[in-house]
């Protein structure tokens, strides 16, 4: 069968059983839109090239399948390099197609070329100039491959306009080993000998913490994580990757650790002995000054990337290998050691005599100096009655008053720490936001793609007026296609991160952070994009707002939150600083630590 | 670069490392490979990229500065290059290592004959002449590369180049023991 280079471009992404793409048009790229309007795949029309990679983004996030988008050469093509880079720090599987100017015309400065591969080389697990047609089947399976596979990743694929304009015999590749992939083999499974060690020195820690990352998630591993934190009774803490990776509501979770952090979380993973990383990656948002964290813990490490062992902290215990698996194999390495079964819960009491487990020390008294932390030191605000509106409550009143599997996209700054905080994440996968890189902009989009792959949940997007504004063009978009997603601007009238910043280091001289709480004018925007506008400026008004926006589906509504501009995020860990150095909320500052 | 440049570049043998990747031959293979090392801010003393037997691959030599980063950390990060097939380490003791050494240098009569008995001694070559100039070349380990580079140093020297080296594993001797010299 003959194709033109564009139809087995669109043809390759069906076979990958992709279901929606989110793009926009323009000249290199114009071939390949022709066999869209035949194909079974959905296109979202954006309206800037970023709103569609972070779509991808947030399709990828909340269905577990690789987000695909399709961009112009040069402007097109740059305009999406933000949600690349953004995707690669957080490993977020994304197939970008990009049209290029002609082969013949490359490097001659042609009318919207840009090397776009040597661009993104650096924020992409790996892309593709494609210089045949006959290359096109081959290299979309393998970017689908190499983009779901190992440690997943965005992956960009250049489409010169002559290679989508050329024809091709159709084949597909009929398996990994066609995808001409000879340095690419990841690993999956772990050593056994490491992961029975590291089950044995999982059986002799007293002060152990389990410091669940975003592997979780990409591993799917929450079944076998519930099932390691309850049969050995270990505290969970969920990095900001991992919000909802292992219940907020379960007892064994100690919630966010971080520079905003829960104090538990933080003062838990200092004190502690072992720290079992699963997943994460001692990213220094989480260790504060690296020599300083965890003085006295050894490591086990579980990591599908092996780079990661060892690369900011050297473990006693490094496994690399899929999360999931190691964790299943670490369960049946507790079996041999005497460690089976459900609900031992930290105690020894089901564990055969003379076996490793009935060694075990007791973690009662771990757990007693970790409940003493929760009562002391939760997370705290006060909302005053008449007084401004605390972010904090709006966030509890969404949680509240929506469904409990309710998916939540944040944007960057304050308030998105405020919801990873104070909204309960019991379900995988129903926590977005823009971890590694810390993208303003991220949530509307964000939201918009995870609406598209989960219509059947509430998406709310928890925005800040900063970022609001960087990307609210995309609620066009969503009124458009009827994708009714929910978004609250937490309006502080600053950049309200950088101005606690200034107002805690900087002597509270306040430079270029304000904003204005009515420019613009929220609700008028808001119906001018076709969607719902609300405002609310008291407290009493937050839970009639969001009941009436969570019985509206069938357009996005927006809810200005007229919030409190003087509140900071507590507890806060200043950046540089040893989590020794945790700030707590000023009415928590005089209990004993 | 100027010469003393390329002394300050010159490794010591403690800090050093040798990587022998083999790389499909792909467009854009070192800009990855390069790209790699300044993002991740590994340093790189010398690299050379050559064709191999089979035409689809090629083989990148590159002498690591240990120093910047573990070594361990740099091979992780170079394997996930998914264009990287194979990556063999070799400890400075455990390669054969070869450098090529090419150099111009101005000479008058008096001097000439002492740059052709340095020649001489060293086993190199004068590969070119010219009439006030000698182009000397030199093959061999770097550290020899290194002390002939010393001692033209006290001639005016125009221009030197060297390749940066090459290395393969040092074989095994037929009694058991690590092969020494020649080497
Ligand atoms: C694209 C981008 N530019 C700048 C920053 C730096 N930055 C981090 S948080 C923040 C303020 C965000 O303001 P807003 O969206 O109003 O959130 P708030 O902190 O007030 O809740 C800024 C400017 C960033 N993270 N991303
Ligand atoms: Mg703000």
């Amino acid at each position: 069968m003959r194709l033109t280079g564009a139809q087995a471009l669109i043809k390759s992404l069906e076979m990958q059983g992709t279901e929606v793409m989110f793009g926009l048009p323009g000249g290199a790229i114009l071939p390949v839109y022709d066999p869209i309007i035949d194909s079974s795949i959905r296109h979202i029309l954006v309206r800037h090239e970023q709103g569609a990679g972070h779509m991808a983004e947030g399709y990828a996030l909340a269905t577990g399948r690789p987000g695909v988008a399709i961009v112009t050469s040069g402007p097109g093509a740059t305009n999406i390099v933000t949600p690349l880079a953004n995707a690669y720090m957080d490993s977020t599987p994304l197939v970008v197609i990009s049209g290029q100017v002609a082969t013949s015309s490359i490097g001659s400065d042609a009318f919207q070329e840009c090397d776009i591969t040597g661009v993104t080389m650096g924020i992409t697990k790996h892309n593709w100039l494609v210089t045949d047609p006959a290359d096109l089947p081959r290299t979309v399976a393998a970017a689908f491959h190499v983009a779901t596979t190992g440690r997943p990743g965005p992956v960009l694929i250049d489409v010169p306009k002559d290679v989508s304009q050329g024809s091709m015999e159709w084949y597909w590749p009929e398996s990994i080993a066609d995808l001409d992939l000879p340095g690419y083999n990841p690993v999956t499974v772990g050593d056994p000998a490491l992961i029975r060690r590291a089950a044995e020195l999982l059986l002799t820690a007293e002060r152990p913490v389990i410091y669940a990352g975003g592997g979780i998630l990409k591993a799917q591993a929450y079944d076998a994580l519930l099932e390691l934190a309850e049969r050995t009774g270990i505290p969970v803490v969920t990095t900001l990757m991992a919000r909802g990776a292992f219940p907020d509501s379960h007892p064994l979770c100690l919630g966010m650790p971080g520079m905003h952090g829960n104090y538990t979380a933080v003062t838990a993973m200092q004190r502690s002995d072992l720290l079992i990383a699963l997943g994460s990656r001692f990213d220094d948002r989480v260790t504060g000054r690296v020599d300083a964290f965890a003085p006295e813990a050894k490591v086990i490490h579980v990591d599908i990337d092996p780079a990661e062992l060892g690369k900011v902290r050297r473990p006693d215990v490094g496994v690399a290998g899929d999360c999931r698996l190691v964790i299943e194999a670490m369960l049946e390495a507790l079996d041999g050691l005497g460690l089976g079964g459900r609900g031992a819960s930290g105690s020894n009491g089901n564990s055969p005599a003379g076996s490793a487990a009935s060694a075990r020390p007791d973690l009662a008294p771990w757990w007693g100096r970790i409940h003493r932390w929760q009562e002391d030191f939760p997370y705290h605000y006060e909302q005053s009655d008449g007084g401004a509106i605390k972010p904090q409550m709006v966030v509890e009143t969404l949680r509240d008053l929506s469904p409990v599997d309710t998916v939540v996209a944040s944007g960057v700054g304050q308030h998105q720490m405020w919801a990873s905080q104070y909204w309960r994440y019991d379900y995988p996968r129903t926590w977005i936001n823009s971890g590694g890189a810390g993208t303003m902009g991220f949530s509307v989009p964000a939201a918009i793609g995870a609406k598209v792959g989960r219509p059947d949940r509430t998406v709310w997007a928890i925005d800040g007026d900063g970022c609001f504004q960087m990307t609210a063009q995309e609620l066009v978009t969503a009124s458009a296609e009827q994708i009714p997603v929910k978004v609250a601007i937490l309006n502080n009238a600053y950049l309200g991160m950088v101005r606690q910043w200034q107002e805690m280091f900087y002597e509270e001289r306040y430079s270029e952070v304000y904003l204005s709480p009515d420019l613009p004018d929220y609700v008028k925007w808001a119906e001018a994009m076709g969607c719902v506008g609300l405002r609310c400026e008291s407290p009493e008004e937050v839970a009639p707002a969001v009941e009436k926006a969570n019985a509206i589906d069938d357009r996005p509504v927006v809810i200005d939150f007229r919030t409190d501009a003087f509140e900071k995020v507590f507890p806060m860990v200043p950046a540089g600083a040893s989590n020794d150095g945790i700030v707590v909320h000023p009415s928590q500052e005089d209990r004993p630590r | 670069m100027s010469i003393t440049e390329l002394h300050v570049a010159s490794p010591e043998p403690v800090r050093h490392h040798i990587l022998s990747v083999l790389v499909e031959n792909k467009a854009g293979v070192l800009a990855r490979v390069a790209g790699l090392f300044s993002r991740r801010g590994f340093n790189i003393f010398s690299l050379t990229v050559a064709p191999t037997d089979d035409e689809r691959f090629s083989r990148i030599t590159m002498v690591v500065d240990v120093e910047s980063a573990p070594l361990e950390q740099i091979v992780n990060q170079l394997d996930k290059l998914i264009n990287v097939v194979t990556i063999s380490q070799l400890a400075p003791h455990e390669a054969v290592e070869r450098e090529l050494l090419l150099a111009t240098v101005a000479v008058g009569p008096a001097e000439r004959s002492q740059v052709i008995e340095l020649v001489g001694v060293f086993g190199a070559q004068v590969v070119n002449v010219g009439l006030a100039r000698l182009t000397v070349m030199l093959a061999g380990r770097p550290e020899k590369l290194d002390d002939f580079e010393r001692l033209l140093e006290d001639y005016e020297l125009v221009e030197l180049q060297r390749s940066g080296r090459v290395a393969l594993p040092k074989l095994d001797r037929p009694t058991g023991a690590p092969a020494g010299l020649p080497a």
